[in-house]
């Protein structure tokens, strides 16, 4: 019963904080509604008994990532946004096309609901050995190749970041990089 | 037992450890001031109670009577919830804390714990990240060049030591082969050649140890990594702007991640609980938490002293020390665990 209630608490919470997410116009305002979200979707996933999971969720989404997102904001130093008054495709496909979804999952849930059964923490297969068994063992190479995968878009990311001359440098036809390491050591190029 | 009992059990758990850890953080304020001035010569402290040990409670009734400035510029909804957040995450922290072995008072029997989760270092990580908002949002709601600079120092400096921090507590996962703090404890009893106790700290995981405590001291923002509050650049850093019981609250969000800290440190590298034990029954029941609290208060000292002998890091050096000397030292040492416990099996 408590876990009912909880769950449905958490719920509430989540789904207030994914509408205030948009219904907000600052987006400092809006990033700290994606961390409500985040922690409340934890929060569910502790009770629905993947303690791993929602451990994972905390530390990664909303402890390292959203301060990320939050810095970023705080830097760019973003304004509020302006209102529209909204587009008339957005209303005429999006809110029958969100219907559609929405009885689409609520029907799928409730012909499926004699056989779910409830779970408590510990319950469940899911326990941090096991998933460590199945990525270090079962899956190994998809793991492997994910994070290789990952270190690419970071080193992606690092290129498009570093100095634009030193990418401008490698497109130019004019000095090599030897002379304009020597104009740059003479002060000749600006 | 029946849930009354246990709500009961939890509630009493509950208070007493928040209440002990509140007492640790004001006289661990008295401790610092003690200990730097007999450090630099001076006496610290003296006029209120023997040894000046009043002194926290006076400070705190400063605290509360002091004018609470807002002013006008500030974001004021995020500057009010800043300083809530930032105390909240670091007292809630302590919850999954063990403190020693089970006991029985009378017919009820519990762990000196407030909660065993068999997840609960992945916890006490998850808290601890999340604390990093009530810096980031206090410097960002205070409309103020400092507290910004401030606020975007420490949360860079949280997020990146917060790599090496987790990094290094691999090994001692390795080791133990579970995430539940009761467990990590228990796999650390034992002596080896009849003297040396099997700590983690002398079982080889001496570097994690230091890269723990390295990491551990930038991520609670203290000297030598006190760069988000430098007083020679940024007048306070991101609490510029506070007064009163909100600039308190910081300040104690900030002694009792400290305290958080240095159990942990315990838990994971120093055995926990575990020492001699010997005497009468009463003196062996009370003993494993008497060990606990010496070596907790061993780190708080230790804090304390390292504040008041080295000097603050260059914001680069902090960076480039960060990410290029203890993320490569912490992959070597998981790589080393590992292998060393797979060649055992």
């Amino acid at each position: 019963m408590l876990h009912l209630i909880l769950f449905l608490f958490f719920g509430a919470i989540c789904v207030a904080g994914a509408v205030n997410l948009l219904v907000q116009s600052h987006p400092i305002n809006s990033a700290l509604s994606l961390i409500v979200v985040m922690a409340s979707l934890a929060a569910e996933y502790l009770l629905l008994g993947a303690e791993f999971v929602a451990a994972v969720q905390v530390i990664v989404y909303a402890g390292a990532i959203m301060v990320l997102f939050l810095i970023t904001i705080m830097l760019l130093n973003a304004g509020k946004e302006e209102r529209t008054q909204g587009s008339r495709v957005a209303t005429l496909i999006g809110v029958p096309g969100l219907t559609i979804g929405a009885v689409l999952v609520a029907w799928t849930l409730v012909g499926r609901l004699s056989t779910t059964r409830s779970v408590s923490i510990g319950a469940l297969w899911g326990a941090p050995k096991d998933i460590a068994r199945l990525l270090f063992r079962d899956f190994l190479l998809p793991f492997e190749v994910t994070s290789v995968l990952i270190l690419i878009a970071i080193m992606g990311a690092v290129v498009l970041a570093s100095r634009p001359e030193a990418i401008a440098r490698r497109q130019y036809s004019g000095p090599r990089p030897q002379e304009t390491r020597e104009l740059v050591a003479t002060g000749k190029d600006h | 037992m029946s849930i009354t009992t246990f709500i009961i059990i939890s509630i009493i758990k509950s208070l007493a450890v928040v209440g002990v850890l509140l007492t640790a953080v004001a006289y661990s304020v008295w401790l610092e001031r003690k200990v730097s001035a007999h450090i630099q010569n001076r006496w610290g402290p003296t006029r209120v109670g023997p040894f000046g040990l009043l002194q926290p409670l006076a400070d705190g009734a400063k605290f509360i009577f002091k004018e609470d400035l807002t002013q006008p510029h500030v974001y004021k909804p995020l500057y009010i919830a800043a300083p809530i957040i930032a105390v909240v995450f670091a007292i809630t922290s302590i919850s999954v804390i063990p403190f020693g072995n089970w006991v029985n008072i009378g017919p009820w029997g519990t762990y000196l714990q407030i909660t065993d989760v068999n997840i609960g270092l992945l916890v006490v990580l998850g808290i601890t990240s999340m604390g990093v908002y009530g810096v980031a949002l206090a410097g960002w709601s205070s409309n103020n060049k400092y507290s910004l600079l401030g606020a975007l120092r420490a949360s860079a400096q949280m997020v990146s030591y917060e790599v090496s921090l987790g990094l290094s507590l691999v090994g001692v996962l390795i080791m133990a082969g579970s995430l539940s703090l009761r467990d990590i404890v228990d796999a650390q009893g034992g002596v080896f050649w009849g003297f040396i106790p099997r700590w983690n700290i002398f079982h080889g995981q001496t570097l994690a140890f230091f890269i723990y405590l390295t990491s551990a001291y930038a991520e609670t923002n203290r000297t030598p990594f006190d760069l988000p509050e430098a007083e020679s650049e940024l007048v306070a850093g991101y609490h510029t702007e506070y007064s009163a019981m909100k600039f308190a609250m910081f300040f104690m969000a900030e002694y009792a991640n400290m305290v958080t800290v240095a159990c942990l440190a315990t838990l994971l590298f120093l055995g926990g609980w575990h020492g001699p034990i010997f005497g009468p029954p009463i003196l062996q029941a009370v003993m494993p938490v008497v060990w606990f609290c010496l070596k907790v208060f061993f780190f708080m000292f230790l804090y304390v002293w390292v504040r008041w002998t080295l000097p603050r890091f260059r914001y680069d050096q902090l960076m480039a020390f960060g990410w290029k000397v203890l993320l490569p030292l912490a992959i070597a040492n998981i790589v080393y665990t590992a292998l060393v416990v797979a060649l055992r099996a």
